[in-house]
């Protein structure tokens, strides 16, 4: 008997994984260089390599380029990647579209961590990315507690997430209100989700945590693959289902805490990214690579977007990508109970 | 696929929470033979069967796979031996056939094991038995209730595992579909001498397609057996509480129940 029919069918679906990470990648590369090239002061892609590279460039160059729009680009990029593995792991755990961390309360609480440390506590850079991280974790085990009726799932995770982020929303708001004014302004900044002015200080504890964080997520890949089937028959396979679940929660609350912790809540990347991975691969497999990219690719974009294209006052990125999300949360809700897959 | 493990219930007790709901069961299940699991609605077989294949810690007793308590061993190992098929599994959106029977050889792989030809014809074979490998390309989602319930069996058989436990795997099939399986069942019994256990609701099709027949009742399993000497009016009468005739099933020889209701009974009533 022969496989081939197998063989073919595997090569096909794993041609189409590599092809459409490929295009992504090629995707987060030209973004990446055109944010570093565009701006009030034009600089010519031979000029950014010369500077990236060390090598001499007419004046101004290195310091627009190192000190000014590469951090920003790479915050980008770091940012838009844990958002969209977090939402990619969070959405085919729980089976659940719905089920991403911006929308269940996990970067509300973050948020809310990190106002109470900038804008009360005046703490440095650091902590409050610890401190946010902290609020991240916080939140997902109250959320998960709230939401735990022999197992997590469905419907009762997404409105217990819901109703937690809103309680969340109130004491950020609180916390404002007893804020200096000048940090209110910050934070209120900060809170939409902004890549203005990034600097290294931002760009070292997020890259040391996605580099943590990352291959963390690949090698669960394997286990988001027997639990997309459900708990019984991962369980019949073999797998540690709960062991599986909670370090997969764990890497998840922390990527998209490390995000907030660095550009706030950059609205929907979470939520929108892992949907679209899944419609360019079109078959069933886990997309957390390709979901990861779709995120750097989209704040990537949102931020030239914002920075450039809209007026004259430049918006932070969290405007456009919260533009672009909510009519899609909008629809994912109206149809989510009519095709019965509410749960 | 290796020989079948030897699988027994010792003093077996489950139950969600404080709720008893299989209590102090000890069986053995015969070894390369089909045995079906009856009863009526809320008698714990689901529970036992899942019980059986590790899906819920007992609250006392245990259950023996090749002698050795299954929540013991680790349980990468005893899906190696024991395979099971839950009741009205979903399959994820998008999915094709071939990606998920390939699912079944997860306990085949490891960190550092990769996918290899071995788990191609693995896949391959299990498509085949099930007569399913001309859907190998299809999305789950477009196929047919029964065309759908091959797959998941072709994922459980894509583990080539010993033992095959199978819980009501004929649910919402229609009578052609449900008969398909079942002989797709016996198939894989006599081809390769696995070890069948399942959950059926169709009392009839039980008696015809099991070698041993375990009837339950409140937890607790009433008689066991070949389904000839098992199945009487008695027994049908004091487990599901419904009187009955069993005359010989004019196809297979074994029994056949004809229920007697209050109405459209004739004289029996």
């Amino acid at each position: 008997m022969t496989a081939s029919p197998v063989v073919a069918e595997r090569r096909r679906e794993t041609r189409r994984v590599r092809v459409v990470s490929l295009i992504l990648l090629a995707l987060v590369v030209a973004l990446f260089a055109l944010s570093l090239s565009y701006g009030s002061f034009q600089i010519s892609l031979p000029d950014i390599v010369r500077s990236l590279l060390g090598q001499p460039t007419p004046p101004q160059v290195d310091y627009i380029v190192h000190t000014l729009r590469l951090p920003r680009a790479v915050v980008a990029v770091l940012v838009g990647l844990a958002f969209g593995l977090a939402g990619a792991i969070f959405q085919q755990l729980v089976r659940n579209p719905l089920a991403s961390p911006d929308v269940i309360g996990v970067t509300a609480g973050a948020s809310s961590a990190a106002v109470l440390a900038i804008a009360i506590l005046s703490v440095s850079s650091l902590t409050a990315s610890a401190m946010a991280l902290g609020g991240a974790l916080l939140t997902s085990a109250l959320v998960y507690v709230l939401s735990w009726r022999q197992g997590v799932g469905g419907y009762r995770l997404v409105l217990v997430g819901i109703g937690v982020g809103a309680a969340l929303a109130s004491v950020t708001s609180f916390l404002l209100t007893r804020a200096d004014v000048r940090t209110a302004q910050d934070s209120l900044i900060w809170l939409v989700g902004s890549l203005n002015g990034r600097t290294w200080d931002q760009v070292k504890p997020l890259s040391v945590a996605m580099l943590i964080l990352v291959p963390a997520a690949l090698i669960l890949r394997r286990a988001v693959a027997g639990l997309q089937l459900g708990d019984d028959v991962a369980k019949g396979l073999g797998m540690n289902v709960e062991r599986n679940r909670l370090a997969l929660l764990v890497v998840g609350v922390c990527l998209a805490g490390v995000a907030t912790a660095a550009a706030g809540p950059v609205a929907f990347v979470a939520f929108m990214s892992s949907p679209i991975a899944v419609r360019l691969i079109g078959t069933g497999r886990p997309t957390l690579l390709p979901a990861g990219l779709i995120g750097a690719v989209v704040v990537l974009a949102a931020d030239f977007i914002g920075a450039h294209l809209v007026g004259g006052t430049p918006y932070p990125a969290g405007v456009i990508t919260g533009v672009v999300g909510a009519p899609y949360l909008l629809w994912l809700l109206a149809t989510a109970n009519r095709t019965g897959r509410g749960g | 696929m290796p020989a079948p493990s030897t699988l027994q219930a010792e003093g077996l007790s489950l139950g969600y929470g404080d709720r008893r709901v299989v209590t102090d069961l000890t069986l053995e299940i015969p070894r390369g033979k089909v045995t079906v699991i009856v009863g009526p609605n809320a008698c714990g077989k689901s529970t036992f069967l899942r019980g059986l294949a590790r899906l819920l810690p007992p609250s006392a007793g245990a259950v023996l796979l090749d002698g050795k308590s299954i929540h013991a061993a680790p349980s990468r190992e005893v899906a190696l031996k024991l395979g099971i098929l839950p009741q009205g599994p979903i399959a994820p959106d998008g999915i094709t056939v071939t990606d998920l029977v390939s699912r079944g050889r997860h306990p085949h792989q490891g960190m550092f094991r990769r996918w290899t030809a071995d788990d191609d014809n693995a896949v391959a074979a299990a498509l085949s038995a099930t007569g399913t490998l001309e859907l190998a390309a299809r999305g789950v989602d477009e196929l047919s209730g029964g065309q759908r319930q091959r797959v998941w069996i072709a994922m459980a058989l894509a583990q080539r595992t010993g033992i095959l436990l199978l819980d009501e795997p004929t649910t919402y099939l229609d009578v052609t579909h449900q008969v398909e399986v079942l002989d797709l069942l016996v198939d894989l019994n006599e081809a390769e001498g696995a070890t069948v256990v399942m959950v059926l609701h169709e009392l009839n099709l039980a008696a015809r397609y099991a070698d041993h027949l375990i009837v339950m009742k409140s937890g607790a399993v009433v008689t066991a057996g070949e389904p000839s000497a098992v199945l009487t009016e008695s027994v049908v009468e004091e487990v599901f509480s419904m009187r009955c005739r069993v005359v010989p099933d004019p196809v297979s020889r074994t029994p056949m129940i004809v229920p007697i209701g209050r109405h459209r009974s004739g004289d029996a009533r």
